[in-house]
């Protein structure tokens, strides 16, 4: 990584949930519209798994249109020429923010030195971030997936720190299907030679095979069958028989390895074990006696949750657990189950619905 | 949002935005497109809804009420006790699998309760079920037998009895044909809808 992105170092440390300390970390992050006088209009993004900072402009690496283009800009449903939006790359990830191949103190790579972070260190971070920047309130924190881990934990753990709460498709704690699926991609990724115990920073051969797998393996569960169907069906990829060997015959077989192979040239496979480690750490009750309205018990935010009828990795019920907790606590909740077809990645896809709840929710 | 003053609403949801003080904490119950809501935040209330047609919801949430999709059959159970000064329970309570145990939950949830009904003892019902021998389709059931929501047809008896018998006390009620308030003399024939305001005795 040796781009340089716009970042902020942090001046104090980071105290880790799982008791090390990170020092002089640095946060990557973009921003989109004016931050108003009074600083009172920033919303913070949280971004997914393997998301970053680039929510509305083009990836530096791909060259591919921002990850939510089609939700923040101009005259879109998070309007930044209303609003200052901020998105950062967490720590843990690989676009410009501390982790496992940033240069530890001695001058080295982490690589599997880097402590195991958690979604609370994550905001940490982020928390750390609008500090510098001089946002005490946000106008809201809004993500989805993992960024909705985020945000439920930044209206959790930081209950002043934001007054509107958008979380999508996402879940207060990991699920043992959930762990099960990412454990599949962190052992793809080690079982490749060229991982060498994370450390092939030095090394030309990185570990693209089994992280391709592990994106490949995920990916699946970010669709729906009847997604997964309709693109694809039973179709034959460039050929008019099937060719009785092993060569991608199938066109979702090309697209997985498509997905998987575009991937590992943006993502960096020890970033890969370490996110999806903290989100299957990831429990907001735990972190609050086993109960998860006491999470909230101390926050005056307004919360809205949103979940999709066919996503089958965060499902509807995941949403309302949290929405129940919130109930329980008394804060201002709204939630709603949205018709769409896309699975789990329908939170960044073209659903109508989606934009009309986002924009009045900030509203 | 638009601030929907009372005039703007249907009858019964009028009588209930004002009787329902300022400031208070609502829990609306089957809230449709929030237009009771959206008049009670102009009273200066903490409004919260529960609606089960997820676009009724996004039309919600669009205008910036707090609406939650979800069953109040299954859903009200988790709200904590008197949490709310009212719950209110609007032309739903015929919907209802077990109305009996909602309005429990109504009274548990809130420490008041406002709940309108259409009367199916109204002296329109009696004369088509009479005349016709056959289930009657009105201005306010305007839906067949076997398409209707309402599968708890009740009666103004039926809901003082049902009342009685959940020892609620029954704190003030109102009666109406179209969009005319009635004096309470016969209601249980004369009156087309009902709006009732409840709470738990002791």
């Amino acid at each position: 990584m040796t781009e340089t992105y716009r970042s902020s170092t942090l001046q104090a440390p980071l105290a880790l949930d799982g008791g090390g300390v990170l020092t002089d970390v640095t946060v990557a992050y973009e921003t989109y519209g004016a931050l108003a006088p009074d600083r009172s209009n920033a919303i913070l993004l949280c971004h997914a798994l393997t998301g970053d900072q680039f929510v509305a402009s083009a990836h530096p690496v791909t060259g591919k249109p921002g990850w939510w283009g089609r939700m923040v800009g101009p005259g879109r449903p998070i309007d930044t020429d209303r609003y200052h939006v901020v998105c950062a790359n967490v720590i843990g990830s690989c676009m410009g923010s501390t982790g496992p191949a940033s240069l530890a103190p001695d001058g080295a790579p982490y690589a599997m030195r880097f402590p195991v972070i958690t979604i609370r260190d994550m905001v940490r971070g982020l928390v750390g971030l609008l500090d510098a920047l001089g946002i005490e309130r946000l106008h809201a924190v809004v993500g989805g997936s993992m960024g909705g881990m985020q945000a439920l934990s930044l209206a959790a753990n930081w209950p002043d720190r934001a007054a509107r709460v958008l979380a999508i498709a996402t879940t207060a704690r990991h699920s043992a299907q959930n762990i099960a699926f990412h454990e599949v991609g962190r052992q793809a990724i080690m079982a490749d030679p060229n991982w060498r115990e994370g450390g092939y920073y030095a090394h030309d051969d990185k570990p693209g095979a089994g992280l391709a797998v592990a994106r490949m393996a995920a990916h699946i569960t970010y669709l729906s069958e009847d997604g997964l169907t309709e693109k694809f069906g039973r179709r034959l990829q460039d050929r008019a028989e099937k060719t009785f060997g092993f060569d991608a015959d199938f066109q979702v077989e090309s697209y997985l390895r498509y997905q998987g192979s575009g991937f590992t040239k943006r993502f960096d496979a020890n970033s890969y074990l370490y996110i999806t480690r903290a989100m299957d750490y990831f429990d907001l009750a735990e972190e609050h006696g086993g109960k998860l309205a006491e999470a909230f018990a101390g926050s005056q935010a307004r919360f809205c949750l949103v979940s999709f009828d066919s996503d089958w990795l965060y499902p509807t019920a995941e949403s309302r657990h949290v929405v129940h907790a919130l109930n329980a606590a008394g804060a201002p909740v709204s939630f709603v189950e949205l018709s769409a077809p896309f699975g789990h990645d329908s939170f960044l896809l073209d659903v109508p619905a989606l934009d009309r709840v986002v924009k009045g929710f900030l509203e | 949002m638009s601030a929907a003053s009372s005039t703007d609403l249907r009858p019964d949801l009028a009588v209930i935005a004002a009787h329902i003080e300022p400031g208070t904490r609502v829990l609306d119950v089957g809230c449709g497109d929030g237009a009771l809501m959206a008049a009670l935040l102009g009273k200066g209330c903490d409004v919260r809804g529960i609606e089960i047609d997820g676009a009724l919801v996004e039309t919600c949430v669009a205008r910036g009420l707090s609406v939650v999709q979800g069953d109040a059959d299954r859903d009200l159970v988790d709200y904590p006790d008197h949490g709310f000064d009212y719950a209110v329970l609007s032309q739903t309570l015929q919907t209802a699998e077990r109305p009996d145990l909602m309005l429990s939950e109504l009274v548990r949830a809130g420490r008041r309760a406002f709940v309108s009904f259409p009367n199916f003892a109204y002296w329109r019902m009696r004369w088509a079920l009479l005349r016709h021998g056959r289930m009657p389709v009105t201005r306010h059931l305007p839906v067949s037998w076997y398409a209707t929501q309402n599968i708890h047809h009740v009666t103004v008896h039926d809901f003082e009895a049902l009342a009685q018998e959940l020892g609620l006390t029954i704190e003030r009620r109102w009666f109406f044909t179209d969009t005319r308030e009635l004096r309470p003399g016969g209601a249980n024939w004369r009156a087309e809808y009902a709006v009732f305001e409840v709470s738990a005795r002791g």
